[in-house]
């Protein structure tokens, strides 16, 4: 009598009418006892300083954008992997293009340093005090003259 | 007010099973904001560890006063620190218990007479629920705190109180 | 190098900014003025014959008859020798040379000594309170110091 999507609906209609209810009745059954500093910001105990909107690094936008577009590849590998089997070499080699198509752009994010968590930045070492005065090491092996 | 929190004039058998529906339920969870500040702490780690087992009372420890139910004050309590608590604590929703371990957190245990520092008991900043003595107490003694103050939710009514 | 020639070398080339010592105690310690501290603490980490490289305790004392004084214990970790300095000031006049730029652990060795004694040092990068809140008022560990009755709304005797 229903088709299958009709049966989908169903299940997320009272998916969403059982968490819809949980939050309705504990709205019910709740106390509801606002006051100014029950409603201030959570800052570990200490008066909240500063904007809770702050600039973060780009590379948290940067690793998002690429796990997206290649999650959506894997969403595109399912169904294929489905009718793989029937549809033979045609459809792999089809499937193959459309992998490599990828695999090179994985390859340059790669190449570029897109991947990569933390970017070494070269640091200088500087000896800020003179360490003590000690007697000069002996000369190294290389460093003797050849007799 | 909640729609159902303490609006009744006197009980009916409805009220009273969703009171002792709402009480067993919230005895069950009393989930712990862990306050560890010294000593006290580390027996209250062991009574979180698996020879006590705190959780087999519905005690999870979460580190936010947002999501917790008991604030268990475990340890000396500093000036410095009594202002942070006293904010936590507000920011705690109800129904919100304190629980105070130890000696220094009940009312000042040996730093009373000379420490200058050191406020002596929290009940001085918050309103605390059960003092469990010691010093430290014993991780059982932890659990029986937990267990009078689940005692004290069980009585507890959604009847509002008259004179 | 025993006490006795780390004494008779210090005052060889500090003359009289080097006070008495007591060379017989359980920790030997000589007294310097609190106003050339740096110069001799420098000396005594720069020269071969010292070493002192590791500040091992810088403490704040208030000798209860209006003195107040820091000690400083120090090692060779290269010559494994030690020898304890100290500085002695006035609880009118409680300046003393910090020794911050020589070794780095005094700094915070220093504010702890300012936090709770009340000893100025000359010269620190960042004095101020350690241990107790910043607006708090006294310096805890001398011997005449009073409780106070209220902070911030709390009550703080028993």
């Amino acid at each position: 009598m229903l088709t299958d999507f009709g049966r989908i609906l169903i299940f997320i209609l009272l998916g969403a009418v059982f968490v819809a209810g949980g939050f309705f009745a504990s709205w019910l059954l709740r106390p509801r006892r606002p006051y100014a500093e029950k409603l201030s910001t959570y800052e570990c105990g200490e008066e909240p300083v500063g904007n809770a909107w702050i600039r973060f690094n780009i590379r948290f936008y940067v690793i998002a954008l690429i796990f997206l577009i290649f999650d959506v590849e894997a969403v595109f590998l399912f169904p294929w992997a489905l009718v793989f089997r029937k549809m033979g070499m045609p459809a792999f080699a089809e499937m193959a293009v459309f992998l490599l198509i990828l695999v090179v752009g994985f390859v340059h994010v790669w190449a570029k340093g897109d991947l990569d968590w933390d970017k070494p930045r070269p640091v200088v070492p500087t000896l800020e005090r003179r360490p003590p005065a000690r007697e000069p090491a002996p000369p190294r092996m290389a460093e003797l003259p050849l007799t | 007010m909640g729609l159902l929190d303490q609006r009744f004039e006197n009980g009916n058998i409805v009220v009273t099973s969703v009171e002792n529906l709402l009480n067993w339920a919230r005895l069950s969870s009393l989930w712990q904001m862990q306050f560890g500040l010294a000593c006290c702490a580390i027996e209250m780690m062991a009574a979180s560890a698996s020879n006590f087992d705190i959780m087999r009372f519905g005690v999870i420890p979460r580190a936010t006063p947002r999501q917790s139910d008991v604030m268990i004050v475990a340890g000396t309590v500093t000036l410095k620190m009594a202002s942070r608590i006293k904010r936590l604590y507000d920011q705690m929703s109800e129904p919100r218990y304190v629980i105070s371990m130890g000696s220094c957190s009940n009312c000042g245990g040996p730093y009373w007479e000379h420490g200058y520092h050191v406020l002596k008991g929290v009940d001085r900043v918050i309103p605390v629920d059960v003092y469990v003595p010691g010093c430290p107490p014993r991780p059982e003694a932890l659990l029986e705190g937990i267990m009078k103050l689940q005692e004290k939710v069980k009585k507890e009514s959604l009847v509002r109180k008259s004179a | 190098m025993s006490p006795q020639e780390i004494h008779d070398n210090l005052k060889a080339k500090f003359g009289s900014d080097v006070a008495e010592a007591k060379l017989d105690a359980p920790q030997p310690w000589i007294r310097i003025e609190p106003d050339k501290v740096e110069g001799v603490a420098r000396f005594l980490r720069d020269e071969p014959v010292f070493q002192f490289d590791y500040l091992s305790c810088l403490s704040g004392v208030d000798y209860n008859d209006g003195r107040l004084g820091v000690v400083y214990h120090l090692c060779s970790t290269t010559l494994k020798h030690s020898i304890v300095l100290k500085a002695i000031c006035t609880k009118e006049q409680p300046h003393v040379q910090t020794v911050s730029a020589v070794w780095g652990t005094a700094n915070w060795h220093e504010r702890e000594a300012f936090d709770m004694i009340g000893i100025r040092f000359d010269g620190h990068p960042d004095l101020r309170r350690i241990l107790c809140p910043d607006d708090w008022e006294g310096h805890p560990l001398r011997k005449d110091y009073k409780v106070p009755e209220f902070y911030d709304g709390m009550r703080v005797p028993y």
